[in-house]
């Protein structure tokens, strides 16, 4: 390495630094503070720091919401993409290995499924019909519907990659087409679904706009639902607000530190495919 | 995951179409092995969940509708939302909030994503640096710059101000607030950007650029003509993709404005919630439509035309 | 509970063969001040009706409250009693179709006639009665830099200017506080103004839904946008007036940093709450007009309690609603939650001791003639846009007149989604 590739490194870590660490950082120091402390917004040490104090305080607000909310978020995301892995790599298998003209129209519902935005209140209105609305169970299926399209294309791009030989060998041995999917293929498709489940996850955890419109209601709060609240809620207490950004920043830091790789490897799958 | 587009466009057809032919003849006796109800359950939700209700918002925005009764009024929503100055800014907003970011994370996108692979120092962490907001919740993100960017007490205005520099009410100012927001998104996005175009840079062979030297091309023309060209599949990526988030864009704008001051930043996809809230069903499905007729109209001529330069190279 | 319930059934049974327990259902707002006015009341109604109990839920508030409520009505989902706005939100509910009607109560007659109107449906049956004070839209004022700076409560406009010029020219202090961060808070000044326009307009309510007056061509309406406009340019504002919020505001004049804030009441419960060493400092006056004769008071009616339609309970909830319009409910919410303002129900007496900010708005009510319904209490077409327009009004976004014409646009929109005739 020359040393000017070590003196741009440097200025672009400090510009880095300065741009995208520091927000964090001064996220960080108000949760510790005190209500008083924090009530001014400066970059400054905490005088007394209250980390734990603020911790506890936030968990305990409104009667444990975080902990339900983390809860009910938890679930929904599991519920999704269970349902969303199994559904999306079905028709990415079909979609990858049986070519007719289906597969146009198919191919098209993905993409609209992609770029299209939900219509939010005919969809309240049919969750209502179905009995769904502001339910968990009703947002499962929503978040569902809305990957699905990410979801088959990767699952497409990937099983291409998958001899078919192997599916053959199966049939020859006379497997069922259910069996040769569920056991042949899907086994195989582990990378790839490690790539869905962690981009889902994230997505799903951090959306707001869904459940705000799907799932009203005190009893129904998700991670985000909840800090959207708490900020009318924080009002004077800056310092419970922050630590809340915090609480709902560091599970995805988590999913990154150990899942960088397919992270990177979904969300930039697009790139090379076009 | 990194697939180059000759091997999935190109190859795989050729080779299924080959195997087919081998096992055709059995396949249809038993049925193909490949059964369409494996489209059923991903279909059955889809059609339920999304297709439905999409299908169903061409007729509800033909209505006046609130929870206890629903009336057939023709266009009169549609009417309604070009007549009104607030509706049609939130139009022009969307337009003017999803070009300014597309265009910002693409090119600082590009730019960043060459330096990031220029073998300079701390490489890697840089990367990770870069590309950690994206993950971060959009609410979160919101709040935080919210306070950071609060006209006489947040922590931006008090940096300036300790340089000299009377800071702006970066939100509060109607003429600022959207492309505040605007800046945000772009810290938020432009780490995927960077990501895609990294993976795009890392397909293009280095004896182009060894031939480039070789003519003797400045670092430069190396750039414009070796560099930019090869890299369009990641450039379509990204403009479509952060084209498609911006026209969609809600909670960014939520949490940070609401679409105040006023009506100084309120998009289609607020301006939609807000009908919604204040019980205008019919006229909140209308700006639905609304918004999905301006993006079909805008990202399906735009893949198309980058489909055509792609084949034309 | 269950143990006492069982208990007093049981005593109650010996002389009462018909009596059973019985539990209704109450849906609450989520603020604290309506939480233990509920609990205050269903604790002194079941001291005399024992078998009878309640379990209170809470909601949240804002539009998503108001859709809350709205959808479990449609859905046949609501509570036994619930809580709502009185007058135009009431007739989103489309009370004729979904309510219990009230007439037939026995303490109907005590309640204060101009509040019952806001309670009506199209079909002119009543629907509700009153579950909390009557307020006041006006301004609240630090009382330490009046006496400081030799101000008078001012009587008209004109004086108010002058006394926000001195407050200006003679304090670091801003005159008027503005906390456009909570968009709501920044319609007072036009709403608040209303008491001004009925004494020059007097039939703009009537005309106004029949679709013949408008906010643009009603010169007294189209004021209090120019009274917004006017403080704006006059530079009146704390700096911060577009990032704070309704918590700042309240601070600001509780500890003289503004030393006016345009706003409601119901604020006295938020004062007691966040500055109780410093109510005594805040005092508050009406929106003074142009007219020195006629100086008073815009009155916002209280939230209301009724109870839908398909009840399995009419006849008890028609007797707690009883209850709550007598001057024993009157003395259970003054116990649960202190006085507000003057309650609606003939025969409620106030203590003697009230917090003078509360003092300040008896007067009003006193004397005839001074005091006059908010708009939406007199008609039932409100535009869901005015906080939006009057912040850009408050932050010189728009001039007065074209927010007069936008907002009369704004309700012109609401009157057609809902079918109003004659629009």
């Amino acid at each position: 390495m020359k040393r000017r590739q070590y003196l741009i490194g440097a200025l672009s870590l400090a510009v880095a630094f300065v741009v995208f660490v520091i927000p964090f950082i001064f996220v960080f120091l108000n949760a510790a503070k005190t209500a008083a402390e924090s009530a001014t917004l400066d970059f400054s040490w905490p005088r007394e720091w209250r980390f734990w104090q603020n911790l506890v305080e936030v968990v305990q607000a409104r009667d444990y919401m975080l902990l339900l909310a983390y809860f009910n978020s938890t679930v929904i995301t599991v519920g999704a993409i269970a349902l969303m892995v199994v559904s999306g790599a079905m028709v990415g298998y079909l979609l990858q290995r049986r070519r007719t003209p289906w597969n146009r129209i198919i191919y098209g519902f993905v993409l609209a499924g992609l770029i299209i935005p939900p219509a939010v209140v005919p969809t309240i209105w049919l969750l209502q019909q179905i009995g769904l609305f502001k339910s968990i169970t009703g947002m499962i299926f929503i978040q569902c519907a809305y990957g699905l399209g990410f979801t088959v294309l990767l699952y497409r791009a990937f099983i291409a990659t998958i001899p078919r030989d192997l599916d053959e060998a199966a049939i020859i041995d006379g497997a069922k087409p259910w069996q040769v999917f569920f056991k042949v293929i899907l086994p195989l498709l582990k990378p790839v679904t490690v790539t869905v489940i962690v981009v889902q996850s994230i997505t799903i955890f951090n959306d707001f706009t869904h459940p705000l419109y799907y799932l009203p209601g005190a009893e129904n709060v998700t991670v985000q639902l909840t800090l959207y609240n708490f900020q009318s809620q924080f009002v004077s207490q800056m310092n419970l607000l922050f630590m809340n950004i915090l609480l709902v920043t560091v599970p995805p830091l988590i999913v990154f530190v150990f899942f960088n790789r397919q992270i990177v490897a979904g969300m930039t799958s697009g790139a090379v495919k076009g | 995951m990194n697939l180059p587009t000759g091997r999935q466009a190109g190859s795989a057809p050729s080779h299924g179409r080959g195997s087919t032919a081998a096992t055709q003849a059995p396949a249809k006796r038993r049925g193909s092995p490949y059964p369409y109800w494996f489209v059923l359950p991903a279909g059955a939700i889809f059609g339920i969940f999304f297709l439905a209700p999409t299908l169903a918002s061409f007729y509800f925005a033909l209505t006046a509708w609130d929870l206890f009764s629903i009336r057939f009024i023709g266009f009169d929503n549609f009417v309604q939302f070009f007549r009104e100055p607030f509706l049609m800014q939130g139009l022009v907003n969307t337009l003017l909030f999803a070009s300014i970011t597309s265009a910002a994370k693409t090119v600082l996108g590009l730019l960043i994503a060459v330096l990031l692979t220029s073998g300079i120092f701390a490489q890697g962490l840089l990367r990770s640096i870069v590309f950690f907001p994206v993950l971060v919740s959009t609410i979160g993100i919101g709040l935080m710059f919210a306070e950071l960017m609060h006209p006489t007490e947040g922590a931006i205005n008090l940096a300036l101000a300790a340089i000299g520099i009377d800071g702006p009410g970066w939100l509060t100012n109607p003429s600022l607030a959207l492309f505040s927001v605007a800046m945000v998104d772009i810290w938020r996005g432009v780490g995927l950007a960077t990501l895609i175009y990294i993976a795009g840079l890392s397909t293009i062979a280095q004896d182009y650029y060894e031939a480039a030297r070789i003519d003797g091309a400045t670092r430069w023309q190396q750039f414009w003509r070796v560099t930019v060209p090869l890299v369009r599949p990641a450039t379509t990526t990204v403009v479509i993709l952060s084209l498609i988030g911006g026209l969609r864009l809600f909670d960014l704008i939520w949490a940070m404005t609401r679409g105040g001051p006023g009506f100084s930043s309120d998009v289609l996809a607020s301006v939609i919630y807000k009908q919604y809230q204040a019980g205008f069903y019919g006229l909140s499905t209308a700006g639905n439509v609304i918004l999905f007729l301006l993006i079909g109209l805008i990202i399906l001529p735009l893949a198309w035309w980058f489909n055509r330069k792609e084949v034309e190279q | 509970m269950k143990t006492r319930l069982i208990l007093s059934t049981a005593l109650v049974s010996g002389l009462a063969p018909a009596a059973f327990a019985q539990e209704l259902t109450i849906l609450s707002d989520s603020s604290p001040d309506t939480v233990a006015t509920f609990e205050a009341l269903t604790a002194a109604y079941t001291a005399q009706n024992p078998d009878v109990s309640f379990s209170i839920e809470t909601r949240p508030g804002g539009s998503e409250g108001d859709n809350l409520v709205k959808t479990r009505l449609a859905t046949g989902e609501m509570a036994d009693l619930f809580i709502y706005n009185s007058g135009s939100l009431l007739q989103a509910l489309r009370p004729d179709r979904t309510l219990l009607p009230i007439d037939d109560i026995e303490n109907y007659g005590q309640i204060n006639e101009a509040y019952l109107s806001t309670v009506q449906g199209a079909d002119g049956a009543t629907y509700g009665v009153p579950l909390e004070t009557a307020q006041g839209g006006g301004i609240y004022y630090h009382k330490p830099s009046y006496e400081e700076l030799g101000l008078e409560i001012p009587m008209t406009w004109d004086q108010f200017m002058a006394n926000n010029a001195a407050i200006s020219d003679q304090t670091d202090k801003a005159p008027i506080a503005q906390s456009y961060r909570d968009t709501w808070t920044s319609q007072l000044f036009v709403l608040a103004d209303f008491y001004n326009v009925l004494q020059a307009v007097p039939d703009f309510p009537e005309k106004f839904t029949a679709n013949e007056a408008k906010f643009a061509n009603t010169p007294a309406a189209a004021k209090g946008f120019e009274r917004l406009q006017e403080a704006f340019e006059a530079g009146y504002f704390n700096a911060d007036f577009g990032a704070a919020t309704y918590d700042d505001g309240l601070r600001m004049v509780a500890t003289g940093e503004a030393v006016h804030y345009p706003m409601l009441t119901f604020a006295v419960g938020a004062f007691q709450q966040n500055h109780p060493d410093l109510m005594e400092d805040v005092g508050f006056f009406a929106q003074p007009g142009d007219d020195l004769e006629a100086n008073g008071l815009t009155v916002w009616m209280p939230a209301s309690l009724y109870s839908p339609r398909d009840t399995e309970h009419p006849e008890i909830v028609r007797d707690f609603m009883n209850f709550v319009a007598s001057p024993a409910g009157c003395d259970a919410i003054t116990e649960a939650i202190g006085v507000t303002g003057p309650y609606l129900i003939e025969g409620c007496e106030l203590p003697a001791e009230v917090p003078g900010m509360v003092a300040d708005m008896m007067p009003y009510f006193d004397e005839e003639g001074r005091t006059a319904p908010a708009l939406e209490f007199l008609s039932p077409v409100k535009g869901p846009s005015l906080e939006q327009i009057t912040v850009e009004v408050g932050s010189g976004i728009r001039d007065a007149a074209s927010a007069a014409a936008l907002y009369d646009q704004d309700v012109e929109k609401l009157a057609r989604q809902l079918g109003l005739p004659g629009w």
